[in-house]
């Protein structure tokens, strides 16, 4: 009896563990326009992400108006002009990181992550992907990746007077540290 | 009790099925085609106390003038504004003064953000040849949900430096030449295009022409945006002084006028009533008439320079003129 008891606990805390849960809210994600004229880089730590470690399900919620800008004024037309903050608060992803299970979240070191989803900016959702990087470390997994945003597929519109400082694509920054939760 | 190995194996079979199901929460569980879900709504649940979701309402206004008053925007911190206005004469001068175009009186300024809830600024006007020092303030910040409306209080000083005629044998102080202007600025972001801002103000001249006259002028200022674009907004501003409690001769003013916003500058075209650029000047002491024509075409010019970079962009890839 106590074997079997102990069998079925076994089960239960194995698939537990497979569904395992790592998150943030203080995630990084920054973005670079550079163009002739001037470079821009504005950060933003207040990302929101979950990843579910059985199943590679990846979710981010990134709230614009957290954007930070080295110039006050330009952060006020970001949100103001471009990205429309009081209509469309936030960026959100939903994808998955492909072949999950080569991912060992026991064992500390850099995994390859392939992740494919559904990007939403400004109100327009698009099918992304990008490849990755997942560093486990004890409790910690470091979702990192990077890729471009062009502005023109998500409706963001460039007046043709700042046209010459503003990117056609954007690079994105993503380093979050996500904990088991 | 001794069970049989299989319903045993059965039961744990079950209790972690449901485990799991518990876990995934929602209905919709995951599956390929709804990928994140239930994950969303797991970042959403309790996310309402994150202050990222209940943001401070921003760009009230495009610029810390309304038109000649002051607006509830304040220059960041670390923001220097400069600032150029003109007022030319009266259109009802006529052709012979080009519509008042061949005079005009000029106001130089600069503002700063010490921190981001107080700026100061220092002007220097042609109109009486005032010199000019403010503070502005934020007391209260609109947000999202809760608090309805932004306050600052705004202080002023004006100092003006024209010759005055003095009869004889009279003493004309340094003191006489002062005038002060407190005033609240009530603002609300309506929507993304209408913004409204009640400013009751009240301004003290230490000195006034007659004995009659007051030396504190009460006014209620209401003014208003409406953003036509992006880029280009349609502005108002109205002061009403308060009967017997203002200067012989004085009207209220009146101002119209339309913002343009290109990157680091913004445009502020304007007609109004009034030819001076304080609140000494406007609120207290126009004397132009609408209805005659006495009204002036003017602009404001403001270009910020960011002399203090806020902080956490150590080692980023800011290059921007």
């Amino acid at each position: 009896m106590k074997k079997l008891t102990l069998a079925a606990l076994a089960l239960f805390l194995m698939n537990s563990a497979d569904a395992q849960r790592y998150m943030t809210r203080t995630g990084r994600i920054t973005f670079f326009s550079s163009t002739p004229i001037e470079n821009i880089e504005a950060i933003n730590n207040e990302a929101s992400s979950v990843l579910n470690a059985a199943t590679g399900e990846l979710v981010f919620q990134v709230p614009i108006r957290s954007f930070k800008f080295e110039k006050a004024l330009m952060q006020e037309h970001f949100n103001e002009n471009y990205m429309e903050s009081d209509k469309f608060p936030k960026a959100e992803f939903h994808g998955k990181v492909a072949d999950i299970s080569s991912v060992n979240f026991r064992k500390d070191g850099v995994y390859p992550a392939q992740v494919t989803g559904k990007l939403t900016i400004h109100g327009v959702t698009r099918d992304v992907a990008t490849a990755g990087t997942l560093t486990i470390k004890g409790n910690s997994a470091v979702a990192a990746a990077k890729f471009k945003v062009r502005p023109a597929d998500y409706d963001i519109k460039i007046p043709s007077v700042v046209a010459g400082k503003i990117a056609e694509e954007i690079e994105v920054t993503v380093n979050s540290v996500l904990l088991t939760k | 009790m001794r069970l049989p190995p299989i319903p045993a194996l059965l039961l744990g079979l079950l209790l972690s099925a449901n485990a799991a199901y518990s876990q995934a929460a929602h209905p919709k569980s995951p599956d390929t085609t709804h990928a994140g879900e239930d994950l969303m709504a797991m970042l959403d649940e309790e996310a309402d106390n994150a202050p990222a979701e209940n943001p401070f309402t921003i760009a009230t206004f495009k610029a810390t003038r309304v038109i000649n008053g002051h607006s509830i925007e304040n220059v960041a911190k670390g923001v220097l504004d400069f600032r150029v206005s003109h007022r030319f004469g009266a259109l009802n001068t006529g052709v012979k003064n080009f519509f008042g175009l061949d005079n005009a009186t000029t106001r130089i300024g600069f503002d700063y953000g010490i921190t981001d809830w107080l700026m100061a600024g220092i002007g220097r006007g042609t109109y009486q040849k005032e010199y000019d020092g403010l503070v502005k303030v934020k007391l209260l910040r609109q947000r999202e949900r809760g608090m309805p409306v932004s306050i600052s209080y705004l202080g002023a000083v004006g100092i003006q430096s024209a010759d005055v005629p003095v009869p004889d044998g009279a003493e004309y102080y340094f003191s006489n030449r002062i005038a002060y202007t407190n005033q609240l600025l009530i603002a609300r972001k309506l929507s993304g295009r209408l913004s409204m801002q009640l400013m009751p103000t009240h301004v003290h001249y230490n000195l006034v022409e007659k004995s009659s006259e007051p030396n504190d002028v009460l006014a209620l200022g209401i003014a208003g945006r409406f953003k036509l674009s992006n880029r280009i907004s349609l502005t108002g501003e109205y002061f009403y002084q308060l009967p017997g409690n203002k200067l012989d001769g004085t009207t209220n003013s009146l101002s119209f006028g339309l913002d343009v916003e290109t990157g680091g500058h913004v445009f502020q075209l304007l007609f109004s009533n009034s030819t001076g650029m304080t609140e000494r000047t406007v609120i207290g002491q126009t004397t132009g008439k609408w209805g005659n024509g006495d009204v002036h075409f003017g602009f404001n010019i403001s270009r910020v320079f960011t002399i203090v970079k806020p902080k956490g962009f150590e080692g980023t890839r800011n290059n921007i003129y």
